[in-house]
């Protein structure tokens, strides 16, 4: 276990240097990674591990994006300060949506969440509140600071994207070990025996949603801050789609699937961007496999590690047989 | 004074009558079983006793206390557990986590100190450990803790719920055919189990088909016909009933 942990640690260092062996665009490219991936970090949590079929995952980030945009450009507050803002409000969103929907089942909150992404671009593009800028959206935003330090390179992009998807990474590795985690598992293989086992169903989806929703929200403000210029057709459906897919295809409730399936999706196409009027049809070849092979995506989640020694009895456990 | 009692329960669905205008009680500390033909209306019953279903009308009463139309997880923190008649565990999830799913209700840690693991939610979560591996150890499957409970035996999943269950600390068990898919051998370990179950102090009530388990296990029983209750008694006293033989074996036309 503690082998595996520092393979992971030797691994997130080796990763912490590429920068410095990479052009800046391609540094660029790894930033958009790492966006998605702190994205689908907080889908992981409504979508993977929770099980509720939600396409509507850019409507939060959208929240963020445009809460820490105006936050900035209208009432000057430092883009970073302006995260935690981003998310309350996103987080508070997703509380408003979803509560009366939160009983939906599969495809019909699929269907649902759709009309969520949609109504926020479409409330976007008409300038809701005379704050939004319409479909042109808002630019100016300032670059963050941190501690002083202006970030404005890709390469300090890099370190701040990066490591704040470190931080998700570790508080949302706790979160699955714990009893919330375990909730919302019971929740996605046995809604039923999860309630009659005495978990407050309704309760922990909707708390997925908000916990999900603020982080979406907080990725809005790094990705406002990344841009500098926000504009609705960033938050469209296609951008809730290639979240969910991330999710599906990396392994739903996996962390390191999700970070697999983050790679593939948003830097692979990069690599082959010279293919691009095939790069459509591949993607769809390999969802397609993908359904029919490996439904499970490409790293289903581990069996979590519990730790008995001092607890068992009598009987052996695997741990120390082996 | 009876642990819960059931006051003119009535359920229907469409033009069916579910359950008809049921009142019993169980005793505190006693093992009940509730029998009948099939359709009978006895899950009905289980359903509406853990807030499953909703009765139409009538009163589900429980230590004292008015249960009726309560959601199921609040009526499991009262004390109240069930199993499922078709195996309902979290198949894709280890026999361990499935144990802890009844443990959750005893539990505090919220999403805050889950996310930034605090001391508390440590000592919480070994607990729980503490507690899950109690109940395995206690219907003898501690051995297979790391298993997917999909891997158990049909016999060995039907004690995994039961586990689940306990976990859940409760003082009033329902047990929803218990012995359903087990042979011989596993069901003469149930009846021990049952009543090692109600020698810690949890009253049991349960529906079974095999009769030879009733009959040895329960010390009251209730029948069920067409959702309504047609005999109350000592096993012995509605095994005579002429009303159950009627609804078991059918009326001799030729009286």
């Amino acid at each position: 276990m503690n082998r595996r942990y520092a393979m992971y640690m030797v691994a997130a260092a080796a990763f912490a240097t590429m920068p410095a062996f990479i052009n800046p665009y391609w540094t660029d490219v790894l930033n958009t990674v790492g966006l998605y991936a702190i994205l689908a970090l907080s889908l992981n949590i409504i979508l993977g591990h929770a099980g509720m079929f939600h396409m509507g995952h850019a409507a939060f980030y959208a929240v963020g994006a445009y809460t820490t945009a105006v936050l900035n450009v209208t009432f000057h507050v430092p883009v970073l300060w302006a995260m935690p803002a981003a998310g309350v409000l996103a987080a508070l969103f997703a509380l408003v949506v979803a509560r009366p929907i939160i009983h939906l089942r599969g495809d019909y909150l699929l269907i649902v969440t759709i009309g969520i992404v949609e109504i926020v671009r479409i409330a976007l593009v008409n300038n809701i509140f005379d704050m939004t800028g319409g479909a042109n959206g808002i630019f100016g935003i300032a670059r963050p600071e941190l501690f002083g330090f202006k970030i404005r390179k890709p390469v300090h992009f890099f370190y701040l994207i990066w490591g704040f998807c470190a931080v998700t990474i570790l508080l949302f590795h706790w979160l699955e070990n714990s009893r919330f985690g375990r909730a919302l598992n019971y929740i996605r293989e046995d809604e039923v025996a999860a309630e009659g086992s005495g978990v407050n169903t309704a309760a922990y989806k909707l708390g997925a949603f908000v916990l999900g929703a603020f982080w979406a929200g907080m990725a809005g403000t790094l990705f406002a801050a990344k841009m500098t210029i926000i504009s609705p057709e960033s938050f469209s459906f296609w951008e809730s789609v290639v979240m969910f897919t991330i999710v599906i295809l990396g392994g739903m409730g996996s962390i390191r699937g999700v970070l697999l399936g983050a790679f593939l999706i948003v830097g692979l196409p990069e690599v082959f961007r010279e293919l691009a009027s095939a790069r459509m049809l591949v993607f769809g070849a390999a969802m397609v496999a993908m359904m029919i092979f490996r439904t499970q995506g490409l790293l289903p989640p581990a069996p979590r590690h519990y730790d008995l020694r001092g607890i068992m009895s009598g009987t052996q456990t695997r741990e120390e047989r082996a | 004074m009876s642990l819960l009692r059931l006051t003119n329960l009535t359920k229907t669905f469409g033009g069916l009558i579910a359950v008809n205008d049921v009142s019993m009680t169980v005793e505190q500390g006693s093992i009940v079983g509730l029998i009948g033909p099939n359709g009978a209306g006895k899950t009905t019953v289980f359903n509406l006793i853990t807030g499953n279903y909703k009765p139409d009308s009538g009163t589900v009463e429980f230590d004292g206390e008015d249960l009726t139309g309560r959601p199921t997880h609040r009526i499991v923190v009262r004390g109240i557990a069930r199993t499922f008649q078709t195996i309902r565990l979290f198949q894709n999830m280890s026999v361990l986590e499935n144990v802890l799913a009844g443990c959750h209700c005893r539990m505090k840690s919220g999403l805050l100190s889950s996310l930034f693991r605090t001391r508390s939610q440590r000592a919480e979560e070994r607990r729980a450990l503490e507690r899950a591996v109690h109940e395995l150890e206690f219907v003898g499957l501690a051995a297979q803790h790391a298993n997917l409970a999909r891997n158990l035996s049909y016999g060995n999943q039907r004690l995994l719920e039961i586990a689940r269950a306990l976990a859940s600390d409760p003082r009033f068990i329902i047990l929803d055919e218990p012995a359903g898919g087990m042979n011989d051998h596993e069901t003469a370990q149930l009846i021990d189990l049952i009543r090692a179950i109600r020698d810690r102090g949890i009253t049991v009530l349960l529906i079974e088909h095999d009769m030879g388990l009733v009959m040895k296990v329960c010390e009251q029983l209730v029948v069920l016909e067409y959702g309504a209750v047609i005999a109350q008694g000592t096993p012995d006293a509605v095994k005579a009933d002429p009303r159950v033989i009627e609804a078991y074996l059918g009326a001799d036309d030729d009286l």
